[in-house]
């Protein structure tokens, strides 16, 4: 179990340095989101305006894998359509579940693939995407799309 | 008593984590378990197991018997006048949720007034907002020191006339304070109040005697007391247990059951519908056995020492803030603590690399830590198989850890 694995640069630049940190006014779907077991907890905003994430914003608390993980993805998802920013949410769980997956897709987000060694931070990792998918009303965990 | 000698009692602590010899320190959330306690269950399955209380055959009789003279070694270790005080349960959660539901329930009415602390697990916290929120009764809280302590003065204060019940841990499961469980008993009683405490975090560590604190009830976990999960205990009073319903019925609980009503057992039995908690129970009464031959004056102190040794060794690294009483503040085995700008899982999982476990999160207790002001903490907590050298290893990981985040952080 290496550390390095986990705790890579581009992850503690964001843990830092959030992205898109934040309130967004008007117009935006809003979800709270904590993970019970821990106390990480999430607020993520997106403004969607003909199925594209013209903007997004969250404020949180947690440890660095799960406000890194939402920052990056912020970065990620901004100016993506929804379909897309929901996919590659498909591919982020996957890969740090330890699957395989193209990261090429990834960029950055690649960084957090050392999540997949450490199980009982896949939950820190996935938060931030949890809230996307029940942003969007895609969320897995309430039995897929309505 | 000599911890590298117990040690070599518990298996499960003779493992390498992550390339590294295992150093346990979250004995407050659960304890290891000693080869006595593992043979005892082992040798419960293979040669005694039956139902209890039922049929008349031999291993039914065998299997009755160690059961009920499980409740006899419990109801020693605690100095319950006898073992009918003694109902077993799955543990602290569900005995306290006994006490909500088959008596607060239905003895409190609007106007009464039910008094706790900000720092009760969230499992002596909620089942007492529902009995409030069932019965119009009202929370009153007894304000924290800065340290996490309380002041009779408060607890005379807070405790008046229309206070029916007060709920309180004997020792905080993360400040390690020690409230003053007697004196809060008479201050309650004098109003006629019923003390209900949460012995969870004390029943394991020190010696606990129901008599002399003349608490009226007390919950406990057999897991965290070198027992198997599953199994705990409520501690009554005679005649409150003798008010208290049943939460539970069916069989087993019952004395003469007609089509349109039925009569229960006395207690502890009519507490314990349907087949208990027999292996569990049985195990529990090993672990009771392994602690009181040990000692439990030699297990307190040597906790009191472990903490006094973690306080002085994470207070002298820069950047640790401790919580709860100080130095020199006799505190339970556990020190709850903060490496400043590293949030406590990150803090975890740098000491799992190094074979350390510890706890990290909320500790079932969110509003102290908003009374902290944190959105989580690291806890370490100590036990009869931990020695000075597991927390020399704790402090030598968290320098680590603390360089590793500076470095990382840049």
């Amino acid at each position: 179990m290496q550390l390095d694995d986990l705790y890579r640069q581009v992850i503690m630049d964001h843990y830092q340095r959030p992205r898109n940190l934040g309130d967004l006014e008007g117009g935006t779907v809003t979800v709270d989101l904590r993970n019970p077991s821990c106390g990480d907890e999430i607020r993520l905003q997106l403004l969607v305006e003909d199925g594209i994430v013209k903007d997004v914003r969250f404020r949180g608390a947690g440890c660095s894998i799960s406000m890194s993980s939402a920052s990056m993805m912020t970065e990620a998802i901004k100016g993506k359509p929804v379909a897309e920013a929901l996919r590659l949410s498909h591919t982020f769980r996957a890969m740090v579940r330890g699957e395989d997956v193209d990261r090429d897709d990834l960029g950055d987000l690649e960084a957090l693939q050392g999540v997949s060694k450490f199980p009982a931070r896949v939950k820190c990792a996935t938060l931030a995407w949890q809230a996307l998918e029940r942003a969007v009303g895609h969320d897995e965990a309430d039995g897929g799309t309505n | 008593m000599n911890a590298e000698e117990i040690r070599k009692d518990f298996p499960i602590l003779q493992q390498e984590i992550n390339g590294h010899p295992l150093v346990y320190l979250d004995s407050a959330a659960t304890s290891q378990k000693p080869r006595p306690v593992i043979e005892t269950l082992r040798r419960y399955y293979e040669w005694d197991n039956a139902n209890v209380h039922r049929g008349v055959h031999t291993l039914g009789s065998r299997a009755t018997e160690a059961y009920e003279l499980a409740r006899e070694k419990v109801a020693r270790f605690i100095h319950a006048p006898s073992p009918e005080q003694v109902v077993f349960t799955r543990g602290t959660t569900e005995s306290l949720n006994m006490v909500a539901y088959g008596y607060a329930r239905l003895k409190l009415k609007e106007g009464d007034e039910i008094v706790l602390t900000p720092s009760e697990h969230h499992s002596n916290l909620i089942p007492w907002q529902q009995v409030a929120r069932f019965t119009g009764a009202k929370l009153k809280y007894i304000p924290l020191q800065p340290d996490g302590t309380i002041r009779l003065e408060d607890v005379r204060a807070t405790i008046g006339p229309n206070t029916r019940l007060v709920a309180i841990a004997q020792v905080s499961n993360v400040l390690g304070t020690i409230h003053p469980i007697r004196e809060i008993a008479a201050i309650a009683h004098a109003h006629g109040a019923v003390l209900v405490v949460d012995g969870a975090q004390s029943v394991p560590h020190m010696p606990v005697d129901v008599q002399d604190l003349d608490c009226d009830f007390l919950a406990f976990s057999g897991h965290k007391m070198c027992g198997p999960t599953g199994i705990g205990v409520l501690y009554g009073k005679r005649k409150l247990l003798e008010e208290m319903e049943p939460t539970y019925f069916g069989g087993e609980m019952i004395d003469v059951v007609e089509l349109y009503q039925a009569t229960w057992k006395e207690p502890p039995w009519k507490f314990e519908g349907g087949t208990p908690i027999i292996a569990g129970a049985i195990g529990l009464g090993a672990a009771v056995d392994y602690l009181t031959a040990i000692g439990m004056d030699e297990i307190r102190a040597h906790d009191r020492q472990l903490a006094a040794y973690a306080l002085e060794k994470l207070s002298a690294i820069p950047d640790i803030e401790v919580y709860g009483p100080g130095q020199g503040t006799d505190r339970g085995g556990l020190v709850t603590f903060n490496l400043k700008g590293v949030h406590p899982h990150d803090v975890s999982t740098v000491l799992d690399a190094e074979g350390i476990a510890i706890r990290a999160g909320h500790h079932c207790a969110q509003p102290l830590m908003r009374w902290l002001n944190v959105a989580a903490t690291a806890r370490a907590s100590f036990y009869l198989y931990n020695t000075e050298a597991d927390i020399d290893r704790l402090a030598s990981a968290l320098q680590t850890a603390k360089e590793f985040f500076q470095h990382a952080i840049g």
